[in-house]
């Protein structure tokens, strides 16, 4: 199979303007017979579903979730990037550009990087426009602040619940489409499947939650913004609910899955408190604006933080990194937390934390203008921990956050199963091997709001509605009766072991193992430990109650049984990608100081993976990167 | 930590339900409310009983997914603090603790702590936007909003959909959640055009659903995990005044 990526050629600035003039258009008196189906309601889903109706395509968007307000994208606190210059600090689209091809380790494709780059500051308009309450200086104008491992200011805010404000000005612009009737809402509905038929995705099979139904859905292309996998680490500070499922069951399908060892780490996360804990949350990056890493000079240091004098103390970051000091990349500023309590320097229960501190910061700029900068936050930490940020220092340890790799796209957004749209994080495209930060709002948004819209009709343009299949084919007859039949062996297995534990299991396996640091021998372990976790499940597995209503304990299984068979894929890939790149740090490959080690002769390429059946070996494809502008340097944030 | 839970178990939505009471032993103080439930559930399931149901997704206070009746408050005894926040160290060791879904006409009851609360999209449904289409948006420092306006925007706009408000007003009434969106939009400049016809259609269409009116009681603030105040039912109740005076009010007919 051949990648083809479509990424037009020419100069980097006019490839975006040149490729919509050559798209094929759908007549505006035709959008109406179209019929799309859009998975997911975080920020690609949402603004997808919302723009596609306003042009008059007829849209069908579905959600697990009880609203579509309660997506994922909700608790990104930190803020979006714009290359608007509007601080004078020679911010420019180019500049963007570079530091996320750069930032992402080399691994992305420079035309789609550009792309997002030169959309951005329309991304910001929208959401203005839409009633988004970004900070704002006196003067009235929209306020900014620079952002981990930018030397600009180019980050917009709505205080430390960005996410929340974007997602709301996304909902409210689908509210708006949903009370218009333009779009069909299934909230409660999860997706099992994608029906494939003659080599075109032709819509879903969908559980309702509530009662248990299972239906078919039919439609013209099918768009998944289903977000990331980063919940196959069991602790991550991705929502309970998040899920591989509807990328994992289009991937057996013959969509491929790109890059799925490219996993960020978040450097600043509340440490794990128990064995009970469920999830992990995340204290946005924008701390490290202000607030001092360090930890104690001695190991196992007994005095409260407050009680060591400065020349006891070790600001690692700043004394290895100075110029970019607390503000280097998260991959970076993550490994070195690692390594800084590996080597037995931890702070708090376990020795698994270091101190982030805001004593210097309140001294500096009083404690109202700190409590203005990251007053929910601390709040956030005080209530989780009870201990008050502005009287002692944070304690923070790394935690997975999000997931560069996802379904492979072209430079359209389509998978290669024709019809089968994916944006967001779902998708692999734009951030390579390490996402900076701010990024992810941005890649939603630019997706959902400004290059799906116009790509997708150069696919419905080729296709006529008069080929949907009706919603009882036997090709959707087929995939319902997979579905159920495999509903029904979950709740078959009756064995003793709750799906948690299984999940909790598979969880410190791939953290383990391909987590902050991996090897060969840890990923050959855990590649022969998966498959077999993976039979325990299905025979000594235990869920209560019948399929046939609101059954919890069900819809986990069966989100499970998928991360279950994706591990595998995501440790395959680790291992074949012998070198270290970006947030996939393989420790045979790292420069004498411990900084990854690429391999661009060998791995400057997309591992696309076909698959082949369960437990079976994947195919490889690859699609080759070209850098005409980022000439590949080794990073140094010194 | 040792506690006794007596919890609202009804099987489905046309069921009858009853509280439950359940033991739960070995809890750490730094467990949430949910990872107590967590690992009742796991007790539960592995006797072969049905687990607990409630709604809860990011568990960190933002989402708005989870929220029951925690001791007869609506997510529990701390104050500005959502169920998935409220940490164990905050209760006492041999506690009885009561844990009962949102109770409101709004509000079905789904299973055990869940309820439908799309009752509250149907209002935002309404009227809760601006209808500014993809594309047409102008440059956004050429409108400018004077910071304490945004302040005020940011502070309504906080809100998390949770229907606490809901929950613990005596009427079941969702003005606090109306308002909250209400005021947040008519605060900007971009919020104006449709500032009438928004609060027409949104208060008009909380009336048509199952909930009740504001008498004041000020429950609703007291239980809002986000702090929204009471001050912007008294916003929404002069916007929608001023709206009702003016000829938009024919609109309003043919919602």
């Amino acid at each position: 199979m051949e990648l083809k990526s479509k990424a037009p050629s020419g100069p980097i600035e006019t490839r975006w303007d040149r490729h919509r003039f050559e798209m094929k258009l759908v007549n505006p008196a035709n959008k109406r017979r179209y019929k799309i189906i859009v998975v997911g309601s975080g920020l690609a889903g949402a603004s997808a579903a919302a723009s596609l109706a306003q042009m008059g395509y007829e849209v069908s968007c579905f959600c697990f979730q009880d609203s579509p307000r309660r997506a994922h994208s909700i608790a990104a606190q930190g803020g979006i990037n714009a290359a608007k210059n509007y601080q004078n600090d020679g911010d420019s689209v180019y500049r963007l550009f570079y530091d996320t091809v750069k930032g992402g380790d080399f691994r992305a494709r420079e035309s789609n990087v550009y792309r997002l780059a030169e959309i951005s500051a329309a991304i910001i308009d929208q959401c203005t426009a839409l009633g988004v309450p970004f900070a704002r200086e006196y003067s009235g104008y929209l306020a900014n602040r620079s952002f981990g491992g930018a030397q600009v200011s180019r980050t917009f805010y709505a205080r430390g619940q960005t996410g929340q404000q974007l997602l709301l000005g996304a909902y409210s612009a689908l509210a708006l489409q949903i009370g218009l009737g333009s779009v069909k809402m299934y909230p409660r509905s999860e997706m099992l499947d994608l029906v494939v038929h003659e080599g075109r995705a032709r819509g879903i099979v969908v559980r309702d939650l509530v009662t248990g139904a299972i239906s078919s859905h039919s439609a013209d292309a099918v768009v998944l913004g289903t977000g990331g996998y980063g919940n196959v680490f069991y602790l991550s500070t991705n929502a309970k609910g998040t899920n591989v499922t509807a990328i994992w069951r289009a991937h057996r399908r013959g969509a491929l899955m790109a890059n799925p060892c490219f996993t960020q780490i978040h450097p600043t996360c509340i440490p794990v408190a128990g064995d009970h804990q469920s999830k992990l949350t995340l204290m946005s990056e924008s701390l490290r604006n202000d607030g001092r890493i360090w930890v104690p000079k001695k190991a196992g240091d007994p005095r409260a933080p407050q009680d060591i004098p400065e020349d006891e103390r070790d600001y690692y970051l700043e004394r290895k990194y100075p110029s970019f000091g607390n503000l280097v990349p998260r991959d970076v500023a993550s490994r070195n937390a690692k390594a800084i309590c590996d080597a037995g320097l931890g702070v708090g229960p376990g020795g698994l934390g270091v101190y982030l501190d805001f004593a210097e910061a309140i001294k500096r700029l009083g404690q109202d203008v700190v409590e203005a900068r990251y007053g929910n936050l601390f709040e956030m930490y005080e209530h989780i921990t009870g201990e008050s940020p502005y009287k002692q220092p944070m304690r923070i340890y790394p935690a997975i956050h999000y997931t560069m790799g996802g379904l492979w796209v072209d430079y359209n957004l389509m998978s290669n199963v024709d019809g089968l749209h994916v944006i967001g994080e779902a998708n692999f495209s734009d951030h390579g091997a390490n996402r900076l930060g701010a990024s992810a709002l941005m890649q939603g948004l630019a997706d959902g709001y400004f290059i799906l819209p116009y790509t997708i009709g150069d696919y419905l343009a080729r296709v006529s509605p008069k080929d949907r299949l009706p919603a009882d084919h036997p090709a959707f007859k087929v995939v319902e009766q997979e579905a159920s039949g495999r509903l029904k062996k979950l709740l078959d297995v009756n064995g003793s072991r709750t799906v948690d534990s299984f999940h909790r299991e598979l969880g410190k396996l791939v953290w383990e193992h391909c987590g902050m640091g991996r090897n060969e021998a840890g990923l050959k372990k855990a590649l022969q430990r998966i498959p077999e976790l993976r039979d325990e499940f299905w025979k000594n597995l235990k869920v209560t109650g019948d399929g046939a209503n609101f059954n919890q304990s069900l819809e986990k299984a069966g989100r499970v049984a998928d991360f279950m068979e994706f591990a595998e894929l995501m440790v395959r890939d680790a291992l074949v990608r012998d070198e270290s790149c970006g947030g996939h740090f393989r420790e045979e490959h790292q420069t004498p100081e411990g900084e990854a080690l690429r391999r661009d002769d060998q791995f400057s390429h997309v591992s696309a993976w076909e698959f082949t059946g369960v437990g079976q070996e994947p195919r490889l494809h690859k699609e080759a990167l070209e850098f005409e502008y980022v000439h590949p340097s080794q990073r140094s944030y010194k | 930590m040792k506690l006794t839970l007596k919890i609202w178990r009804q099987a489905g939505p046309r069921e009858k339900g009853a509280l439950a009471t359940y033991q739960v032993d070995d809890i750490n103080p730094d467990m949430s409310f949910l990872e107590l439930l967590d690992v009742l559930n796991e007790s539960l399931m592995l006797k072969g009983e049905r687990p607990v149901a409630f709604d809860h997704d990011c568990r960190e206070g933002i989402c708005g997914s989870c929220g029951f009746m925690i001791g007869g408050v609506a997510h529990g005894p701390l104050k500005l603090c959502t169920t998935c926040t409220l940490f164990m160290r905050h209760f006492k060791d041999g506690d009885t603790v009561t844990v009962e879904p949102f109770r409101a006409k709004g509000f079905p009851v789904l299973q055990d702590l869940v309820v439908d609360r799309g009752a509250l999209d149907r209002i935002v449904q309404a009227g809760g936007f601006i209808s500014a289409r993809t594309g047409s948006a102008p440059e956004a420092n050429a409108m400018l909003i004077p910071k304490q306006n945004a302040d005020r925007a940011m502070d309504a706009a906080a809100c998390i959909g949770c229907g606490a408000c809901v929950a613990a007003c005596p009427n079941g009434s969702a003005m606090l959640f109306t308002a909250a969106k209400v005021t947040h939009l008519g605060e900007l400049p971009q919020g104006q055009p449709e500032r009438n016809h928004r609060v027409l259609r949104m208060v008009s269409k909380m009336q048509q659903l199952d909930f009740g009116g504001c008498s004041n009681h000020g429950e609703c603030e007291a239980v809002c995990p986000k702090g929204i105040k009471i001050d912007f039912i008294a916003q929404l109740n002069r916007d929608f005044l001023k709206a009702s005076l003016t000829d938009e009010m024919e609109t309003l007919k043919r919602v």
